[in-house]
């Protein structure tokens, strides 16, 4: 079988004989008995740490989750710069969980969660912050500034959860470079491990703003020669 | 770099430890050697043990004394009556910060019963426990504003003249720098050490005990190293883990003749052994849910289901499951007062690489995510309280840098192999069964690498981001780590616990 794995500029190809196996597999193969300067995270090795998120053939995966394939060719993520082989510096990356206040602001007291409660944000606190949706999304060739899709389910799960107090301080803090920014291409979606839809977060997001007062920018900006639109809302 | 409190390691532990010594008014900085959500604490499945208010069920009388009886006497009461005394408090907390803990019907936190509890006492977020737990930790973290580094290579403790911590060594993995940073206290949260027995472990590959083995170095005390926990079912070829949930939930175990041959539901080293005596025996051992249905797997066990289709090409819902038993958890660790501080000055310790003393010979389940919210708090605490009636001490200069060392070593030998040479071995001599002469054996293995390591140097010499040489520094201090589980099990000539010593030999 071969493999080809992007180092540097170029991809460097590999022949190994490890029928059925995964990519996390091969590439700790591959370090360990044939080139020990290969780089690239891993940790938990079954899908719950977030390390080991790279690109095969275009598409993004957890490398200990995927099954690699003769003529796969392995790239590290988008969007991020490359500090050596299939490793990238997420930095940045994580800093928008903190510029877009991904955190329970104040805790409403009096909050009574139930099982039905608990359902609705279950799924985006699966997220494992691999940076997938990241490498996925489209907008940051056009922004790098984007508070990006990871950010963006974070701030929904904490907007969604009934003991968060500061709903507005939160919407008022994804306004700019934020949700509106998103094309809703559902990049994300199809690529992320853990079967999360930060497009859809996005979107009962956007709902939020709406309500909150916001409106779309763009949609604003469009139709902004018919009034008067100086950010304060319309309808 | 100046800090008042310095935290090492990002996982719970640390991340407890940090928010609550910055509550406490100091300044705090966490350095870890991945990125904080990727700790070892993101793999604790089961839940969380505590005795909720108005529990009619269960009382906090019936953790401790669930939680002494696994112990087999090695635990320290008094730790073992302030853990389970506080965990109501510490759900509560962890409650506040947003952590989304399962709920029933009526609202209160959802709770189920593991092997060993009286009654059913872990709460849990789905199967994700740890895993929520960190995530919502860090997002607290940042909303402190709470500094965290990744990608810090821990690499020694620096002291001052008369011999008090005062800061850590570390390398900059992304630069390859050496960097000193200053500190009027340290805690050590940096994880057990149960991939010294390499891939015979469910662990991360990040759990090299390196803050054992460098607190060691320094001259801190170690105690207990010798308990391992082994979970009775690790998938056969690559150690993934299969939640206890699945024999909770009315899994069998079957031997290659389709016999079932011990009771599945009792302690993990009672069950641990009873399935390596069948291993022993020429038997494989596999996991039967087959009888639990299609419907059933999907609903309670999913990520079993994938991953035993992933590593073992096994579908649970149609075919047998190929388990042994594999290292899990780590009971030793630095030895710690009731106030977290090591046996060294300035130097606190929390978390899987800190001993306790709450988990004795075998840890219960569900205690290991109480202990590092419960005690996270308090080295936090303490930490933090001596920082404050502290100034900047100057460190002395370390004499030989253990980087500058092994930058010197020759590479004729290949660690990698005797890394997985090392872990099988262990796994073999000092795993579920220990005898005498294994024992004296691997002592001799263990000191004859030692002598080797300098013919073991690495092959890549970049400077930026080089693994190969971060992955040598986690092979010493494996190493290290391991001498001090064979000393402590050959001192310790009976049975207890995890530490199981054959009669024969004994």
């Amino acid at each position: 079988m071969k493999v080809f794995i992007k180092r540097g500029e170029h991809f460097v190809e590999y022949a190994l004989h490890t029928p059925n196996t995964t990519l996390l597999t091969l590439l700790n193969t591959i370090k360990k008995e044939q080139d020990p300067s290969l780089s690239f995270s891993s940790g938990c090795r079954s899908s719950v740490c977030g390390s080991c998120a790279m690109r095969v053939n275009d598409v993004e995966v957890l490398a200990c989750a995927y099954k690699v394939q003769d003529g796969d060719r392995v790239e590290p993520l988008k969007n991020m710069p490359i500090i050596r082989d299939l490793v990238v510096d997420m930095q940045k990356a994580y800093s928008f969980n903190r510029l877009s206040k991904a955190w329970l602001s104040e805790l409403k007291k009096e909050a009574k969660l139930d099982e039905s409660a608990t359902a609705i944000n279950a799924l985006q606190s699966d997220c494992i912050l691999c940076g997938a949706c990241y490498s996925a999304c489209p907008v940051y060739s056009v922004n790098e500034e984007f508070l990006g899709p990871f950010s963006l389910t974070r701030v929904w799960k904490y907007v969604s959860d009934k003991r968060e107090q500061q709903i507005q301080e939160k919407i008022d803090t994804i306004q700019n470079n934020g949700v509106w920014d998103c094309t809703l291409c559902n990049g994300c979606t199809v690529v992320c491990p853990q079967g999360i839809s930060s497009k859809a977060d996005i979107e009962k997001l956007r709902v939020k703003s709406t309500m909150a007062g916001y409106s779309d920018p763009s949609f604003a900006q469009s139709f902004g020669d018919f009034g008067s639109f100086d950010g304060i809302p319309i309808f | 770099m100046k800090t008042d409190v310095l935290i090492i390691g990002a996982g719970g532990a640390g991340l407890v430890a940090a928010l609550h010594a910055k509550e406490a008014g100091v300044d705090v900085k966490v350095l870890t050697k991945e990125y904080p959500t990727r700790s070892q604490t993101c793999m604790a499945q089961g839940g969380m043990n505590a005795v909720l208010p108005n529990s009619e069920a269960d009382s906090i009388e019936a953790h401790i004394a669930n939680t002494l009886k696994s112990a087999h006497g090695e635990a320290d009461e008094e730790a073992v009556r302030f853990m389970c005394g506080e965990a109501p408090n510490a759900v509560a907390w962890l409650d506040s910060i947003g952590v989304c803990f399962s709920r029933t019907e009526e609202g209160v936190i959802a709770q189920r019963a593991l092997g060993g509890a009286s009654a059913p006492r872990a709460c849990y977020a789905q199967d994700y426990t740890g895993l929520k737990i960190l995530h919502t930790l860090y997002d607290k973290c940042l909303k402190e504003a709470i500094s965290i580094e990744s990608e810090k290579i821990f690499l020694s403790l620096l002291k001052d003249t008369h011999g008090t911590v005062c800061g850590a060594e570390i390398l900059d993995l992304k630069s390859g720098e050496v960097e000193h940073y200053l500190a009027k206290a340290v805690i050590v949260a940096t994880g057990g050490y149960s991939r010294i027995y390499d891939a015979n472990s469910t662990n991360s590959t990040a759990s090299t005990g390196d803050g054992i083995a460098i607190a060691s170095r320094a001259g801190a005390k170690l105690i207990d190293m010798e308990f391992v926990q082994f979970h009775p079912t690790g998938l056969k070829n690559s150690s993934i883990l299969i939640s206890e949930s699945a024999r909770g939930e009315g899994g069998y175990l079957l031997n290659s003749k389709g016999e079932r041959f011990t009771d599945e539901l009792q302690p993990r080293d009672a069950l641990s052994r009873a399935i390596d005596a069948e291993i022993q025996k020429g038997e494989d051992v596999f996991l039967d849910i087959r009888h639990l249905g299609e419907e059933f797997i999907d609903k309670a066990l999913p990520q079993e289901r994938k991953l035993a289709k992933l590593y073992e090409n096994v579908d649970p819902v149609h075919e047998l499951l190929p388990i042994r038993p594999v290292a899990h958890y780590t009971m030793g660790g630095i030895v710690v007062d009731h106030t977290s501080q090591t046996t060294l000055e300035g130097l606190f310790a929390c978390g899987e690489c800190a001993n306790h003393r709450v988990h004795g010979a075998n840890r219960l389940g569900g205690n290991s995510l109480l202990e590092i919210i419960v005690f996270g708090k308090e080295a936090g605490l303490h930490a933090a309280k001596y920082a404050q009636a502290q100034s900047f001490r100057t460190p002395i200069e370390n004499e030989q840098s253990l980087l500058r060392v092994i930058d010197a070593y020759t590479n004729e030998l290949d660690f990698y192999a005797k890394h997985q040479e090392l872990g099988d071995l262990l796994y073999e001599k000092l795993g579920i069964v220990r005898t005498q002469c294994g024992l004296e054996e691997l002592q001799t293995f263990i000191s004859q690498t030692f002598e080797a390591l300098p013919r073991m140097g690495v092959s890549d010499t970049a400077k930026a981001y080089n693994t190969n040489r971060k992955e040598f520094l986690e092979f010493i201090n494996m190493l290290e780590v391991s001498r001090a589980v064979v000393d402590g099990a050959l001192q310790r000539k009976q049975s207890c616990g995890a530490h199981y010593m054959r009669e024969e030999d004994v």
